[in-house]
């Protein structure tokens, strides 16, 4: 690549298929020492019109090329390869992970009693990041006029205190205490004669229904601290959880976090061979490379061992003056990972994700016919 | 009896209904430019992917107006084939490829269970 050619003195291509340089670009970011080139994807289907090739990717096509292997599958984590996709599908389900994937998260909090050095609003704030163990799609949104019901509101209480001249408490999660029958707090009410109301209109016990008596709602892991109380302090409250999206705030995104990378494809372009060799192997600090014998004589050659764990720190094309090594990333290739923060497993995170994008189409298919 | 009553988030404002809108001229309907409400690059970027995808499409791209609006308008121009039509095929073609990632996505996921070894499988349940 790097000595220049006539185009004159190139080699005839086939017709309807891309010239070696061409399709290099189309499918290979190349990152060079200072930044990345073709970093473009080139989506235009009739982006090689004029040497007659087709760039469409049809539905079909897709369908036949497109494959995931899972590479690595835990009950928070999974990690994953999705070949043969275009990076604005891959990223608009890594967008919609974060941002649009409703779980369930503590919202309004009723503070009864603080006398705890965390601020009220930032005890709330504190509350609202817990993961729930609240399966999202057995509830509905709670919207501006409905009442709080059991189909939309989880209430949980926390209601801890330090005895005077007893050692300092340390508040954790798992002392959030689920009130399946609803709030237990009574709404002030200026007309004495009738009946008092509590902050929420459970039509029946939330644990009745089967949905929630086999799993009670509980928080995900009870050992995150909320508080630490001296002696004399304490906490009172209510906590309300409802559904919401992570675009509302981040407490109700379902992941931890959602990413993906390209794969890395690192070429030599030369062959390394001796000295060179064992500079080149030495150099990468995550071992890309290794090294190979040549014939019986004792020769060594590098190769390319494990791309997959390149990070892309460029040690290895640093300050060199003749390229021995390219490396790329293959533009269709996605490595992604997504970390549930519990309320749903990782591959029904990745699921649900996708049903959201197919919601969304089906909505302005609708409108536009 | 309750002293403080905090809301954490934002009030959320209600969900308007999305609704598509054409800027085009009255005479050529191959070339206009739709109005998504409450979306964003999520939705707008796939669809741009998959027209672009279409032979039918001399261009498309698409614009976020401005930042604290959600609303995005797309332009498509076509070969002459009314753009509102060819738009809808992009969606279409975007969620039936939607519909192939997922159930390749679920037979992957089968496919890796049943190939980790029992051991492993001890380790991950509860
Ligand atoms: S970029 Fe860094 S990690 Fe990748 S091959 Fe070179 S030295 Fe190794």
């Amino acid at each position: 690549m790097s000595s220049k050619v006539s185009a004159l003195d190139m080699p005839d291509v086939p017709m309807g298929q891309l010239p070696e340089h061409l399709h290099l670009q189309r499918t290979r970011v190349v990152c060079k020492a200072d930044a990345p080139v073709h970093t473009e994807g080139i989506q235009y289907s009739g982006a090689y019109a004029s040497i007659g090739v087709d760039n469409s990717v049809g539905v079909d096509s897709f369908c036949k090329s497109f494959k995931v292997k899972v590479v690595r599958l835990t009950k928070e984590e999974i990690e994953f390869d999705m070949i043969g996709i275009d990076a604005s599908l891959a990223n608009a389900f890594r967008r919609i992970l974060i941002a649009e994937v409703p779980t369930m998260a503590i919202e309004k909090v009723l503070m009864v009693n603080n006398t705890s050095v965390v601020a009220d609003e930032v005890l709330a704030h504190r509350l609202g990041l817990i993961p729930l163990n609240a399966d999202p799609r057995l509830f509905e949104y709670l919207s501006e006029n409905d009442a709080p019901n059991e189909r939309n509101t989880i209430v949980y209480k926390l209601d801890v205190s330090c005895k005077k001249g007893s050692p300092r408490v340390t508040v954790k999660s798992d002392q959030l205490k689920w009130l399946p029958h609803g709030s237990e707090l009574q709404m002030d009410s200026h007309d004495i004669s009738s009946k008092a109301k509590s902050y929420t209109s459970f039509s029946c016990i939330q644990d009745s229904l089967p949905e929630f008596s086999k799993k009670p709602l509980g928080v995900k892991f009870d050992d995150i601290i909320i508080a630490k109380l001296g002696p004399g302090q304490a906490i009172e409250l209510e906590a309300h959880a409802v559904k919401g999206i992570g675009k509302m705030h981040a407490k109700w995104s379902p992941v931890a976090t959602a990413w993906y990378r390209m794969l890395p494809e690192i070429a030599l372009l030369k062959e390394v061979t001796g000295a060179d060799a064992e500079k080149l192997v030495k150099k990468c600090p995550v071992n890309v490379f290794d090294i190979e014998d040549i014939g019986n004589a004792g020769g060594k050659k590098a190769v390319v061992a494990n791309p997959r764990t390149c990070t892309l720190c460029r040690e290895c094309i640093r300050g060199v003056n003749e390229e021995l090594v390219e490396l790329r990333r293959v533009k269709d290739h996605f490595i992604f990972t997504i970390e549930s923060t519990g309320a749903l497993s990782p591959e029904e995170l990745f699921i649900e994700a996708v049903k959201i994008l197919e919601d969304k189409c089906d909505r302005v298919i609708s409108e536009l016919s | 009896m309750v002293s403080f009553c905090l809301q954490i988030s934002v009030p959320s404002e209600h969900r308007e209904k999305e609704f598509a809108m054409e800027h085009g001229s009255a005479t050529d309907s191959s070339s206009s430019t739709f109005s998504l409400m409450d979306e964003d690059h999520t939705l707008a970027n796939s669809v741009r992917y998959t027209l672009n995808q279409d032979p039918r499409v001399i261009f498309c791209g698409y614009s976020i107006p401005h930042p604290s609006e959600n609303k995005v308008n797309i332009r498509v121009q076509t070969t002459g084939d009314p753009a509102k039509d060819v738009l809808k095929d992009g969606f279409q073609n975007l969620m039936v490829m939607c519909q192939h990632v997922r159930s390749t996505f679920g037979k992957a996921v089968d496919d890796f269970r049943a190939n980790e070894s029992p051991e492993r499988m001890k380790i991950d349940t509860p």
